[in-house]
């Protein structure tokens, strides 16, 4: 069972301004999930490489491609529907709160 | 037969022979989907001027004699994560409810080029993240096979859609089954291509280890067409991948091939009707002389908490940029930042997406990142060691797609871990980037079953071939 304080904890880590009603609905539901994936408890992985990529296998190469570090320009058109997807804007800038107080 | 109800092969044949325009065909779906969708609600968008404007132009080209490509003039149908420019994807969320797409994804750029036509866009679990496509934002699809049933997910809408007739075939995105799963609960084709195989630009990202972009079609010779023309390398996806034509083998012998059956995935947990359907599939590909063969999976019962655990992990990253600044939803009332942060994602995302963010989160952070999300990774290698070492033996393998028919709507909803069992026999294949089809082999009562094709790499030919032996 997780503590009503990490489930605050792990709200705040993932920016969600969750209730406390909601807190204490998610403590149950993480815990009962944390419990079965406990599972894994049992398998002995000391001698085990991770496998973070599928494809790494299979693939027969390094998943990291890197491209020449050079400017690549997007049309204008695709650019302005990016900025004024923006709830907040101010000309071609995207609107945000201050950070400073 | 309808023109609704043609395969893209027999809907080409028929544009060419000029029994109908893509026009006509266009519009038998578009009024199909006017009348049948009310009771299915499969769609979230229906793209009219863009479907009869794509209609259009391969009309003109076939009216001057051009060769046109098997897709042009063959309407399709669109998961909601996958961008097209100038039309909404919602992701089935409240925080993209308005969100117009900037530009075109790479697999829906490559079909504009051929001729397709775009009739809408469909319902799916919210960003992906479920089994029933009861977690859509918006409203629940029903299975057309029975309406007080889920039609599976999370690519719900694009299954049920084509297994109603109201698209020629759909596209899908599956990260631990849900292109399979929905296909097998529908009674249609559903692949899941290799990892690498589609293109992933324009998909929104959930799991970016496991997400891929896949079909659903009605038979394994349309899966075949739809899935070479999306297919391939893209400078805009690196993890995408050439596919070596040599590994796509479409000839073999029945009498030479070994099938491969998990003993661990007929264990406690699977439907008894379900085992039986899909035992006497295996036996008709035996009666064609195929060799069967009991095979061993060991770490199969590990697999969904690791899949849930890299999944939500991966997904608590990805979904960051949902901030209230960019794009979407925004709360912007507050004083400061971090008010527009909390409120726009506590109002912007369903119940299922926050649990899956805290729990990535969870799995991630300080203290628990080893106990959780690399142990995970670890055991993920032993599941792959457990797939090499099958494939020595068998060259493709045999399981059902999922452990139940269609269950009833409201029967799962309530309960997340009994939704995460539904994909034990598909969130291995993800976990090692293999290809797998749902290949619909029988009926529990009026309900369809999925019977899974498990490919080697690449082979995604070789396992659409097999399963067109069902048909």
């Amino acid at each position: 069972m997780i503590s009503k304080e990490e489930v605050k904890h792990i709200a705040k880590l993932s920016r969600l301004g969750l209730t406390e009603k909601e807190i204490e609905k998610f403590q149950k539901e993480l815990s009962l999930i944390l419990d079965y994936f406990n599972l894994l408890e049992e398998v002995d992985v000391s001698k085990v490489e991770p496998t973070f990529h599928p494809a790494e296998h299979f693939l027969k190469r390094k998943p990291s491609v890197t491209r020449e570090d050079i400017e690549k320009s997007q049309k204008t058109e695709v650019k302005n529907k990016l900025v004024v997807a923006a709830p907040e804007r101010k000309d071609r800038y995207v609107k945000v709160k201050s950070i400073l107080s | 037969m309808s023109l609704h109800q043609l395969s893209i092969v027999q809907a080409h044949d028929g544009l060419l022979k000029k029994k109908f325009s893509a026009l006509e065909l266009a519009k038998a779906f578009l009024d199909r989907i006017k009348t049948e969708d009310k009771k299915i609600s499969a769609f979230l968008t229906v793209t009219e001027d863009l479907a009869l404007s794509q209609a259009k132009r391969v009309d003109d080209l076939i009216s001057v004699g051009e060769d046109i490509p098997l897709l042009a003039g063959i309407p399709l149908a669109v998961k909601d994560n996958i961008l097209i420019e100038g039309i909404k994807t919602t992701c089935a969320s409240k925080i993209l409810e308005d969100y117009i797409a900037p530009y075109d994804a790479t697999c829906i750029e490559k079909l504009k080029k051929l001729g397709a036509v775009i009739l809408g866009k469909t319902n799916l679990d919210e960003f992906a993240m479920g089994a029933s496509t009861e977690n859509s934002a918006f409203f629940p699809t029903k299975n057309p096979h029975d309406l007080n049933r889920v039609p599976g997910g999370s690519s719900g809408g694009s299954a049920a859609a084509v297994a109603d007739d109201l698209c020629c075939y759909a596209l899908g995105s599956d990260t631990g089954g849900s292109i399979r799963q929905p296909a097998s609960f529908c009674g249609v084709k559903g692949l899941k291509p290799s990892y690498g195989a589609v293109s992933r630009y324009g998909l929104t990202a959930f799991a970016s280890s496991l997400d891929q972009i896949g079909t659903i079609t009605k038979t394994t010779e349309d899966a075949k067409i739809v899935f070479e023309a999306i297919a391939g390398k893209d400078p805009k996806d690196s993890t995408s991948v050439a596919i070596n034509k040599k590994l796509q083998v479409t000839s073999y012998k029945l009498q030479d091939l070994k099938i491969g059956v998990p003993k661990e995935y007929f264990v406690e947990g699977i439907d008894k009707e379900v085992e039986k359907v899909i035992k006497d599939a295996i036996k008709k590909f035996e009666n064609f002389g195929a060799k069967i063969e009991e095979i061993s999976l060991p770490h199969t019962k590990y697999a969904v908490p690791i899949y849930y655990l890299i999944a939500t992990s991966e997904a608590s990253a990805n979904l960051a940029r949902y901030d209230g600044i960019k794009y979407g939803l925004s709360k912007n009332q507050g004083q400061n930042l971090l008010d527009v942060y909390l409120r726009s994602r506590v109002e912007g995302f369903g119940d299922e997406v926050k649990r899956r963010i805290m729990l990535g989160t969870y799995a991630l952070s300080a203290g628990y990142y080893e106990a959780y999300y690399l142990k995970a990774q670890k055991v993920r290698t032993l599941i792959k060691e457990d797939f090499d070492r099958a494939f020595q033996k068998v060259d493709v393998i045999f399981s059902p797609t999922a452990p139940t028919p269609a269950f009833k709507i409201g029967e799962k909803i309530i309960d997340p871990l009994s939704m995460y069992l539904c994909d034990i026999f598909t969130a291995p294949v993800s976990l090692v980037g293999l290809p797998a089809v749902s290949i619909p082999v029988g009926f529990v009562g009026k309900l369809p079953v999925g019977l899974q094709i498990i490919g080697k790499p690449f082979e995604e030919n070789k396992i659409l071939k097999i399963g067109q032996l069902t048909e």
